[in-house]
């Protein structure tokens, strides 16, 4: 009998659009919405009535008519944090959450909810996983889904939990440009070294590839995630805003609608420019008014130059790490819909000595490509029988060392899965924890690279400073995201690494995120939020007063109960409101100034099996799981 | 960030190599200990505890083949790639995924001359840490004395270097003659790194030929040949050091 095979489709998540594709045992394609359309536009409104969304071509009504319920290129802010976007938030109409602090994951407001990026992502996927599941009359539950080559760890996992979120297993993520690479190359039969040119809406990606004999080894690979077709947009729309605050006295800056209708319009200018010479702006703006203005091919190349040359500097540096020159470059490939800006092309061709193919679809080639490696997960056909992908980290890992500087542990453009050992000690004497942080970038100094997450290796034996030895050994799996475990090695001891992402959200908070198969419409996701998190407040503040009535409330210090007393009168103040991050968080206070209170209560009842339960699982009738919120721990 | 599931899976120690015979977890059949596939059923096994040169079933040679080393390692590409693993065991994806990455790990290494040779040197015991770029940035940081070992027969050269390179960065005005002598002693440091890589090769030809007849690594023959190449990496990154300080002098 022939073995039943899941579907795994290819999923391109675009800042601009986004795109579903499959690949049976001939050719990938890319399936359709209901309107017939290829692509579905990366726009998510929150409909009037609050409840449902409305994603794709429908939704880009809703930012000119209701601009504060929607949202557009949310990829840009995909496991970023309050730091890196205030660029960002200088020129899209990002409404960021009031209450957000540094390093935490970024909450915007859709009218009066908040949602953070990859759960607005999670949206648009779901609405793709629709389309496939209308297409083939079946549940689609896997997927692969195409990142940037030059995201980095938090922009993957980010990625990650939104197919999560959505309800998809991400089987793989791709990059883009190598993505791209598959497509042509399973079209073509290429050998050879191959440039992916890939400029979107949002992000540049430059890769250069091995092809052999259906091997695609990425040799170097570079970019930048905050440089595509949007600030092109930008860019005019902000001379368009000049020119009618000059010409007609209107500062429409900060009226949503009108700038919304601008940025339609100079879209549409700066497509036709492709084609044609000249153009015209035309926009209607409030009062009746009309805002015209006439732009040439020329005039428009020279305001982008500037933008179009920030693509000049990776593409040397890709060359130069691959340690080729230009005219070692077999073929060139353009990818993204800013490739078909003609002023572009020239300069790709300028770079590379020879005109870049321009036959693939620029839009479609990427979810093709990841259809096709969807394909060979899947278990291959005879078209992928013999192809492989070898990718690479687009940047270097490091851990921070003594005066800020940055340790390089593995280095950029290594083949994934890549792998590097190092080994810590303790300064001081029966220390049981060691800190380490971990970064990404190039610079040399901790404060220049990206902060990736700080690790709190637990549970080392106490010994003298500096006996313990201990082996961290860090992996970089094919996603390109890093896994971490450790050991104390004189004990073989096993040592507890706790995890805090800078910028990502826990497995806890993925896990609540997780939207249900039937409608989001039928719950109120933030009513539940409140009611669960109260309940909880009441099951911890009842276990407190029995935990008051016990003996061993006399063993604890004044100060002990001090802090208790502050934490409970917190407490009961917030968990009558309806902020339910914040109950969360004074939950977890209680909590962790009633551990010692719980230990006490348990050893004198039970015996040391129990140790190291919170007050609320005490209160409990038999065994729980932890608290949510409260760190993972490994058994021993 | 994930949490790597620790299993008992970690890189066995030393005490498991002396194991001739490995049982397949899969099919029972008994294999020799070293290969990362079942000779009967091909499933992949537990990951090997082997230096990079054993896991590419090579001996500890420096002259290597870079286009078959290449075929070798598309070859075990094919096999251990976690993709082709997406619908395996957890246990079998955990091991690819460890396996496939030493792969990787060793590839790279073994790939790249210097890389390579710094590796064996590695493997016999000897630290190369002093003239790292993480150890200059860290005496740099730290204001400290970076272990310097220069080379006697170039003191006079980075006497002289130094002083121009200390003139240029004071002179509000850049001397166009410092900068040209700047230039000069860039290529005559880069013409020196060329004639260390010929020097490199030769003592890469005495070594295999020791490692051809068996010579213990106790040999004082061996030994000599292995001081040789350490001097000489030394004195290469000292040197590219040197070209590297010029170049950013230039560059400013």
């Amino acid at each position: 009998m022939a073995e039943e095979r899941d579907i795994i489709v290819g999923i391109d998540l675009g800042t601009t659009n986004s795109l579903v594709a499959y690949m049976g045992d001939s050719t990938p394609v890319v399936i359709p919405g209901e309107d017939g359309s290829n692509l579905l536009p990366s726009v998510v409104a929150l409909n009037p009535d609050g409840k449902d969304f409305t994603v794709g071509n429908a939704a880009r009504k809703y930012l000119i008519e209701t601009p504060e319920r929607a949202v557009y290129s949310i990829k840009r802010l995909m496991g970023r944090g309050l730091e890196d976007v205030q660029d960002e938030l200088k020129l899209f109409p990002f409404r960021l959450s009031e209450n957000l602090k540094p390093g935490e994951v970024l909450r915007i407001k859709l009218g009066d909810k908040e949602f953070t990026p990859p759960e607005i992502s999670a949206l648009i996927l779901r609405q793709l996983k629709r389309n496939a599941e209308r297409y083939f009359g079946a549940p689609v539950t896997k997927a692969v889904i195409t990142v940037p080559a030059y995201f980095n760890d938090a922009q993957r996992q980010a990625t990650k939990d939104a197919g999560r979120i959505a309800g998809l297993e991400v089987l793989r993520l791709v990059n883009e440009p190598t993505a791209a690479s598959l497509a042509y190359g399973l079209d073509k039969k290429k050998e050879g070294i191959v440039a992916v040119y890939d400029l979107g809406g949002g992000t540049f990606d430059i890769s250069i590839l091995k092809l052999h004999e259906g091997i695609f080894e990425v040799i170097a690979t570079n970019g930048d995630t905050h440089l595509g077709g949007d600030d092109i947009d930008n860019l005019l729309i902000t001379i368009a805003l000049d020119d009618i605050a000059g010409d007609m006295k209107l500062d429409l800056r900060r009226n949503a609608e009108a700038v919304q209708a601008i940025r339609k319009a100079v879209i549409e200018a700066k497509i036709d420019l492709s084609a044609r010479e000249k153009t015209t702006i035309n926009v209607e703006l409030p009062g009746n008014k009309k805002y015209l203005r006439e732009i040439t091919r020329t005039q428009f190349e020279q305001l982008i130059e500037p933008i179009v040359q920030r693509t000049a500097g990776p593409c040397r540096q890709a060359l130069a790490d691959a340690k080729l020159t230009a005219e070692q470059i077999d073929e060139v490939v353009l990818v993204g819909g800013s490739t078909r800006i003609p002023r572009v092309r020239m300069l790709v061709e300028d770079l590379f000595k020879r005109p870049p193919h321009t036959e693939v679809n620029p839009d479609e080639v990427v979810a093709l490509g990841a259809a096709v490696q969807a394909n060979i997960l899947a278990g291959g056909s005879k078209a992928t029988e013999e192809m492989l992908l070898l990718d690479v980290t687009p940047l270097s890992l490091g851990i921070e060392a003594l005066g800020g500087v940055v340790a390089k542990i593995i280095h950029r453009n290594s083949t994934v899965p890549a792998s590097a050992t190092e080994h810590f000690t303790t300064g001081v004497e029966g220390q049981t924890n060691v800190a380490i942080h971990v970064l990404q970038g190039e610079r040399e100094l901790a404060k220049d690279c990206r902060s990736l997450a700080r690790f709190d290796l637990k549970g080392i034996p106490p010994m003298p400073a500096g006996l313990p030895r201990i082996e961290v050994k860090f992996l970089i799996d094919a996603n390109g995201i890093l896994h971490v475990s450790a050991r104390e090695q004189r004990s073989g001891k096993e040592s507890e690494v706790e995890v805090k992402p800078t910028y990502g959200l826990t497995d806890e908070q993925v896990e609540k995120m997780i939207l249900d198969s039937f409608d989001y419409a039928e719950e109120d996701f933030r009513q539940r939020q409140i009611v669960e998190a109260r309940n909880e407040a009441e099951t911890i503040l009842l276990a407190l007063e029995k935990g008051r009535r016990n003996p061993a409330w006399n063993q604890l210090s004044e100060t002990e109960r001090k802090d208790i007393a502050s934490a409970e009168a917190e407490l009961k103040q917030i968990k009558g409101g309806e902020d339910y991050r914040l109950m969360r968080d004074s939950i977890e206070k209680l909590n962790h100034v009633t551990m010692r209170l719980a230990d006490l209560m348990m050893s004198s009842a039970v015996g040391s099996a129990l140790k190291g339960k919170d007050m609320q699982d005490l209160d409990a009738e038999g065994p729980t799981a932890p608290h949510p919120i409260a760190p993972a721990e490994i058994e021993n | 960030m994930k949490l790597f599931m620790a299993t008992e899976t970690h890189i066995a120690s030393a005490a498991k190599n002396a194991e001739d015979t490995v049982q397949c977890w899969s099919c029972d059949t008994l294999f020799p200990a070293g290969s990362h596939f079942c000779p009967h059923c091909f499933k992949v096994q537990k990951p090997v505890a082997a230096d990079y040169f054993s896991f590419f079933g090579l001996p500890r040679k420096l002259n290597l083949d870079g286009s078959t080393l290449e075929k070798e390692f598309y070859r075990l590409s094919r096999k251990l790639h976690p993709d082709l693993f997406v619908r395996a065991t957890p246990q079998e994806q955990e091991w690819s995924l460890e396996t496939s990455s030493r792969l990787n790990d060793a590839y790279r290494t073994l790939k790249d001359s210097i890389a390579r040779t710094q590796y064996l040197l590695s493997l016999e015991g000897v630290q190369l840490e002093e003239q790292s770029k993480a150890a200059t940035d860290r005496a740099r940081q730290t204001g400290e004395e970076k272990k310097q070992v220069v080379p006697p027969d170039l003191l006079e050269e980075v006497f002289e270097l130094n002083m121009q390179l200390q003139e240029l960065r004071m002179s509000a005005e850049k001397d166009p003659e410092v900068i040209a002598q700047l230039e000069t002693a860039k290529k005559n440091f880069e013409t020196r790194l060329q004639g260390l890589h010929f020097e490199l090769k030769k003592l890469w030809d005495a070594w295999d030929q020791a490692i051809n007849r068996g010579v213990p690594s106790d040999d004082p023959e061996r030994l000599q040949v292995r001081n040789q190449m350490v001097d000489l990496l030394n004195r290469r990154s000292y040197i590219r050091n040197l070209v590297r300080d010029v170049n950013e002098a230039l560059q400013n």
